[in-house]
This record gives C-alpha cells, structure tokens and sequence, in this order.
C-alpha cells in the first residue's frame, strides 16, 4: 500500500475512535453509574427496572409526576427507609426515580459524564456537590447495602469515591 | 411501645419496632382482616391506608407509622366511597374465594378516592400489585367502572 493511501486509512480508522475517546479518570466512574443498582432507577423509562437483568419493575409500577410512584401506588407503598423482609424488599430515605434529565440509560460515557456535570440537567450541581452526594446520601449509598442477594457496583464505595475525587480534582473531564 | 392510631382509636402495643404493620393488626390488636398473602410486598393483601394512602402493612415496621392514621378494612363501611365500594362489590358478586379482597378494596377505595373516574390504565396502574388467585380481575374492573360511572 502506497505511503499515503496507509495513512490516510489509519486517519479514517482513527477518526470514529477519537470521536468517542473518553477521559480514563471517568471510566471507573461510568462502570459504577451504569450498574443496575443505579442504572434501574436513573432510567429513560416512565417505570423503574429491577434485578440485573433489568426487567422492568414487577407490578406494573410507574414514575408518577413527581418520580416517586402514581399517587395510589406510591414507592413507599412497599419501600421503606431501609431494607426489610429480610432483604427481599429494598429500601433507602427518599427512595424513589432520579428525574428524567438525570435518566443514564443507553448514554455513551461521554454522553454520561456531559449530562452528570450539566447544572441544568442535574440539579444544578456542581463537581463538589456530586462528589458530597454520591459520597453521602443515603440513597446512593444504598446502592452499596442493597440487601438479599442483589449485586453491588464494580468498585467498593471508597475506591468510588476516591475515583471521583480524583475526577472532580482534575476538573471532570469528559474527553 | 408504639402509640398508633387505628380506624380513629388509639392504641399501644408493646412491640420491637421491626415488627410488621400487619402483625400487629392482626396478633395484637385481632383486626384479622387485612390479609397475609406473601410478606415481600407482592401481593397486596395486606393493603391498609396509611393517612389515605394505600401500603403494605406485611413490609411496613411499626416504627415507620409514627402518626399517620391507620384504616383498614373493618373501618372501610364508614368511609363514603368505601361505603360504595363494598356495596358494588356485593351487588356484581365480585369475590371467588375473598382471600385477596380487602386489599383489592382498600386500593380500589383508594383510587376512587383520589381519581373518581379513572380510566382503563388508571386503573391497571393503582391495582396491579393487588393479585387475585381467583382471577376476579374482570369483575373488579367492572365494578370500579360502575362506580367511576355512578358518580362517587
Ligand atoms: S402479604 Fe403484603 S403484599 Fe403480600
Ligand atoms: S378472590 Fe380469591 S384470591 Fe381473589
């Protein structure tokens, strides 16, 4: 192959690659959020989803206008503020649906760490107020004790949260 | 010791508070129409109001009541749409067996209550995590229309 046609081809195989060249400090960060412990209730969707395989959830539960259920068949019907019936039932303080400007599903990493530091879509947040959240509200932490035999995300919560120090330190790059 | 308002009286029991709702209707204060059915929240015959909302007492530890207003079924009569409730329930013979049908009532109560004229989906949406082994699905469909139409 002559000099110019390799390189040439090498740009064009490289150019779809650098399109969605991610940050390495994010990467950790976007296998935690895309797990179904979080991934289940930050849906696109009007109902939640359960289980790993992320069925949606059993009972034909849905979002409601304020994310947290149709008014006669609110999450806390059955959700309480920890888990119960022996891990069968999870729970968490305010448990419920992230809005749906925070819905993660089917988001590239890229796409994923734009939306998580948008103050417009995320509850005008900043890169501080992510990293507090994500190392103390009780919901997120629920993610890390979801009781029964659930899964937990990829990272223990203080190697997360020391990957999104990291992150938040080096200015939340996305690219 | 929990102090609990039940169908407007109070009440102390002196139980742990992890204890469920439902138990304690049922063991301590012998309101034994509220129904066990599965305990994980799945099959919602265990449905009581709590300040009007329906929940499920199986799941619901006593120390979560705090001082919202217990209702159950015994109570329902004495509500103006569950009054209705019952009295279609009887007049299209809506139970099978009944095991499921407090609950199925006290979310139908529910809904009727916060929606008088619910459509098809407000009604799939507010009922189906009440199961019916008996199938008695059509019939309380047609019951809630009835009264959706009746005016409630
Ligand atoms: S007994 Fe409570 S939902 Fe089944
Ligand atoms: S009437 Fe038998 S379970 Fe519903």
């Amino acid at each position: 192959m002559k000099p110019i046609f390799a390189s040439l081809l090498l740009a064009f195989l490289a150019l779809p690659q650098l399109a969605l060249a991610q940050s390495a400090l994010f990467q950790p960060i976007y296998e935690v959020l895309t797990h179904p412990r979080c991934l289940n209730c930050h849906t696109k969707t009007e109902f939640p989803r359960q289980g790993d395989e992320r069925r949606r959830h059993d009972q034909l539960v849905m979002r409601g206008e304020d994310n947290h259920g149709v008014p006669t068949l609110h999450c806390s019907a059955c959700h309480q503020d920890h888990n119960v019936a022996d891990g069968a039932v999870p729970g968490a303080p305010h448990w419920g649906l992230a809005p749906l400007s925070m819905a993660w599903e089917e988001l590239s990493p890229v796409e994923l760490c734009q939306n998580l530091k948008n103050t417009s879509l995320n509850g005008n947040r900043s890169l501080d107020d992510l990293l507090h959240h994500m190392d103390e509200d009780a919901l997120v932490l629920w993610g890390w004790e979801p009781g029964g035999d659930r899964t937990t995300p990829p990272l223990d919560h203080p190697e997360f949260i020391s990957v999104l120090t990291a992150w938040v330190n080096a200015g939340g790059p996305c690219q | 010791m929990y102090t609990l308002q039940v169908n407007g009286i109070s009440h102390t029991v002196d139980v742990p508070g992890d204890k469920p709702l439902l138990w304690v209707l049922r063991e301590n204060l012998k309101l034994t129409g509220s129904k066990y059915g599965c305990g994980q929240a799945l099959c919602g015959a265990c449905t009581v109001h709590l300040d009007g909302h329906p929940v499920r007492a199986c799941v619901t530890p006593i120390s979560a009541v705090g001082e919202q207003a217990v209702r159950t079924i015994e109570d329902i009569a004495y509500d103006a749409v569950g009054a209705k409730v019952q009295e279609t329930w009887q007049n299209l013979n809506v139970p099978q067996c009944g095991y499921c049908q407090s609950g199925q009532i006290m979310a139908a109560t529910a809904l009727l209550t916060d929606n008088p004229t619910p459509t098809d989906r407000d009604i799939d949406e507010a009922m189906s995590g009440n199961i019916c082994r008996c199938g008695t699905y059509p019939r309380i469909r047609r019951a809630i229309h009835k009264l959706a139409n009746g005016g409630v």
